[in-house]
């Protein structure tokens, strides 16, 4: 599948901050206001820069707003109304903190869940997909709630929870990846009794869209590596950082670190998940049998 | 709405045959000549006389290399477009109800008004039947020529679609695969007619027709004339074998 860099930024930034919107949620003794306004503006920075970058990803922008209206069968229509829901909620929230130095802790408690269904319709819009076996598991799902939790954590600065979260993260990286290089070619054949089959002439001279968003075949010759140090900057190099006594400095260069790793391991998330409909132009190196 | 319509009065769609099909790409060609005119925007081109050449096509014909043992190897050309499921994955994660699946025949569309042009409809899709156009930004898919079929200002032998009514070969077959007594539902009981990628879960309504057993085999005009010549051929041997170079 196509790395589009505004998708990329988009899923690991707000899950970043629908993270953090959930830990700001949740706590009991949550900060107040100059420092409670600074905690809230980054969680929004994070999570409206995250989703506007998915809107200019659109070919009609401008036509954003019907997205809100299939939410029965559709997934991004979920997304849309979990996320309005949250920044609506939390922005009442943070309202009440920053200003009042008030506490509503239902509605605390409220915006934290919206916050976690936000990053869970997120995910499901991968994971529904069928059509990329590599996505197409519950752990899709899982891992980016964990990560989300896990860097929401780190920004909140629950180091107690942050370590535990961001190792679960790295475990459930790991897992997703190794799941997804068991999967085995599998499917009919594209003419039924057909011997070996083999892409003899595609369609097109050039590329097209099909080629370009589906059957993209990155440069996977350093994957590898690449796993290895997404793996190291998103979950023990942070969460080794935090066991420190290091306060702000240590903690600063975790978020960055983690925010690196989970960058990377969202480009492989894409460049390394393979699309069936790749098969019918042969990228997909088979043999066709009976 | 983008939730699927639980059963359709008609289900139309094609019927292709793989055995007949010569990979002209006429049916291509007629496809985007009609579909830049009619329904919707114009299927654009980028580039298209520059070094790097793309558009948008609604139909295309892939072309592959077949070789079993004891049988020449051969070419299957196959032409591919939207296959108007019965459980279309493309129409439900639509966010904003563009996409829908008509109730009376069956025919999967895209209102472009409607359309966002997020491209999950794409990612849905295990056929590669729909395209974003890049000048547009709209996704394109087979309309089965729904602007033709019901079209009273046509001929009547022109309604039907533009790839079918233009195949030379006679490759292509159009009709309602709901009714069992149609000539196309008789041709995919007759030629054992398949469902592309059946796994997909996606019930897909046009059939293919696989190529039919080869009933002669390779003629054999690559083996020697004769092991033992003898007259004027078996002269010619030894005259031949005596030439400096020869065997």
């Amino acid at each position: 599948m196509h790395p589009a860099p505004s998708i990329i930024l988009f899923t690991t930034l707000s899950g970043a901050g629908f993270g953090l919107l959930f830990w700001l949620g949740l706590d009991s003794t949550p900060p107040t206001g100059w420092v409670a306004f600074a905690f809230f503006t980054l969680a929004y920075l994070l999570a409206v820069g995250g989703l506007m970058a998915s809107v200019f990803h659109l070919g009609q922008p401008r036509r954003a707003i019907k997205a809100f209206r299939e939410w029965r069968s559709s997934w991004l229509s979920r997304e849309a109304w979990t996320s309005t829901a949250t920044l609506t909620l939390m922005a009442l929230y943070g309202a009440g903190l920053t200003f009042a130095a008030t506490r509503i802790g239902a509605l605390g408690f409220i915006g934290a869940a919206m916050a976690l269904l936000t990053v869970f319709t997120t995910a499901m819009i991968y994971a529904q997909m069928r059509t990329v076996p590599r996505w197409n598991t519950p752990l899709t799902p899982l891992k980016f709630l964990a990560i989300s939790l896990a860097g929401g954590a780190l920004l909140a600065a629950k180091t107690a929870f942050a370590i535990p979260l961001l190792l679960l993260a790295g475990a459930l990286q790991l897992a997703h990846w190794l799941m997804g290089d068991r999967l085995t070619e599998t499917g009919s054949a594209l003419v039924p009794n057909s011997g070996t089959l083999r892409a003899f002439e595609p369609p097109h001279i050039g590329d097209n869209y099909l080629t370009h968003e589906m059957a993209f075949t990155v440069a996977r010759r350093h994957a590898l590596k690449l796993r290895v140090i997404a793996l190291l900057l998103m979950a023990p190099l942070p969460a080794l950082l935090l066991a420190l006594p290091g306060g702000h400095v240590t903690g600063g260069f975790a978020v960055l670190f983690h925010i690196a790793g989970v960058l990377a391991a969202r480009w492989l998330f894409f460049a390394e998940a393979q699309h069936v409909q790749a098969r019918f132009y042969g990228t997909h190196a088979r043999t066709e049998s009976v | 709405m983008t939730t699927l319509p639980d059963k359709t009065d008609r289900k139309l769609g094609l019927v292709i045959d793989l055995d007949t099909c010569v990979g002209c790409h006429a049916c291509v060609v007629a496809c985007k000549g009609w579909n830049t005119e009619n329904y919707g925007a114009p299927l654009s081109d980028q580039d298209p006389y520059g070094a790097d050449p793309t558009g948008t096509f609604l139909n295309r014909v892939h072309s592959y290399e077949i070789t079993e043992p004891d049988a020449a190897p051969r070419l299957v050309h196959f032409p591919k477009s939207c296959l108007h499921c019965d459980d279309a994955p493309c129409v439900t994660v639509c966010p904003t109800g563009a996409s829908y699946k008509r109730v009376e025949d069956g025919i999967v569309l895209v209102n472009e008004a409607d359309c966002i042009g997020c491209g999950l409809c794409a990612w849905a899709c295990p056929y590669g039947a729909r395209e974003l156009d890049a000048a547009e930004g709209v996704m394109k898919k087979c309309t089965l020529c729904v602007d033709r079929i019901y079209n009273e200002t046509l001929p009547e032998e022109d309604r039907e679609p533009a790839c079918v009514r233009t195949c030379p070969a006679g490759a292509r077959h159009f009709g309602d695969l709901a009714d069992p007594d149609s000539a196309v539902s008789q041709l995919v009981a007759e030629r054992g007619g398949y469902d592309l990628l059946p796994e997909q879960g996606t019930k897909p309504v046009n059939k293919y027709l696989p190529p039919r057993a080869r009933d002669c085999g390779p003629s054999g005009a690559l083996t020697p004339v004769a092991e033992d010549p003898r007259g004027f051929l078996g002269w010619l041997d030894r005259a031949l074998s005596k030439l400096p170079g020869g065997s």
